[in-house]
């Protein structure tokens, strides 16, 4: 009896290793829902319109094509951010000279964080604005969005810098379909991260 | 009466228990406080972000500020600085909750990590050099 048990257990041991990781296709991520019609709803993007560091319009059409990387943060960020935009940095060397995929991040300090700051801000990352996109809008559009790419923003005088937020980097297709994200403070997770990236573009 | 077996195991566990004393790193506490205070923007291996945040690792400031350095952790800087040749014009916050203790732990593990052999802090040497600055 113990032999058969253990003759299984390498039997599913071996399964488990045959399953090739580049057969895995990412997930659409978010709660789906019936159309009437019977179809399955996934959550997508909703419209945005929000203005980059070279006071250029960003919107859904800015990423027709391509795939995009989300995060939030503001300049004057005594926490998380740095760290974030460091591994956001690792993910627009890798892919700086690739048109299929670019980077979007949202400032979520609407008032300090002008068209002017944020283009000192990306001159000093010596990051091109057609590829890494910092925005800003209204408050209101700029938090309401981060719902819809399962992150947190929200104001909070205790906070340290006067804004708490998740440090996460999510990764949206052509369809508007969040299908990863990972946490933007862990190198770790970003390599898992980019293995995400790889795949949805090979995909897509 | 023990086995040879269970001699040759104590013997494992006794050296197992002294390796794992000496300590590769003797800053650890230094380290702990590193991570949780200044890693955020001056990361794990002390290189800082592009433009914006100063390394920390090879900065030729480190030498040249000795004497200002506790007074930077306690209270932050926001003059525009020179690191390597290159200006770095955002401010730094402070981090009031460190204690003299704390400071010196940080300081010395800075000052040997990624490579960096700066001159160790004394305690009493960081209190003098806080005292300049306490207001």
């Amino acid at each position: 009896m113990k032999k058969l048990l253990f003759f299984f257990l390498t039997l599913v041991g071996f399964a488990a290793c045959i399953q090739t990781p580049e057969k895995r296709t990412l997930p659409i991520l978010g709660e789906r829902d019936i159309s009437p019609a019977g179809d399955t709803v996934y959550p997508t993007v909703p419209d945005f319109a929000f203005v980059d560091q070279d006071s250029q319009v960003v919107t859904n059409a800015t990423f027709r094509d391509q795939i995009y990387v989300v995060d939030f943060f503001f300049i004057h960020c005594p926490t998380i951010c740095p760290k974030v935009k460091k591994n956001g940095l690792r993910i627009y060397e890798k892919y700086k000279n690739d048109n299929r995929i670019a980077l979007l991040s949202h400032s979520i300090d609407t008032k300090n964080d002008t068209v002017a700051a944020l283009r000192r801000h990306a001159q000093k990352l010596g990051i091109d604005s057609k590829r890494w996109h910092l925005v800003t809008g209204s408050k209101d559009a700029i938090y309401g969005i981060a719902d819809n790419y399962f992150s947190v923003a929200v104001e909070d005088p205790d906070a340290p810098g006067g804004f708490d937020h998740s440090g996460r980097l999510i990764l949206v297709d052509k369809n508007r379909h969040v299908r990863s994200f990972c946490d933007g403070t862990d190198a770790k997770d970003v390599d898992r991260f980019m293995k995400d990236i790889d795949l949805l573009l090979a995909e897509q | 009466m023990p086995t040879s077996q269970f001699r040759l195991f104590l013997l494992f566990f006794i050296s197992l228990f002294f390796l794992s004393r000496c300590e590769p790193n003797p800053y650890r506490e230094g380290e702990r406080l590193y991570k949780t205070n200044c890693a955020n923007c001056h990361m794990d291996n002390g290189e800082g972000l592009g433009a914006l945040i100063p390394p920390l690792a090879g900065a030729d400031f480190l030498e040249k500020n000795r004497e200002a350095l506790p007074c930077i952790l306690r209270y932050g800087l926001q003059d525009t600085i020179l690191v390597n040749g290159k200006t770095y014009a955002e401010a730094m916050p402070g981090v009031q909750a460190l204690s003299d203790i704390h400071i010196t732990n940080i300081l010395n593990y800075v000052n040997q990590a990624w490579g960096n052999s700066h001159k160790p802090y004394r305690l009493e040497e960081v209190q003098q050099m806080l005292a300049r600055c306490r207001k």
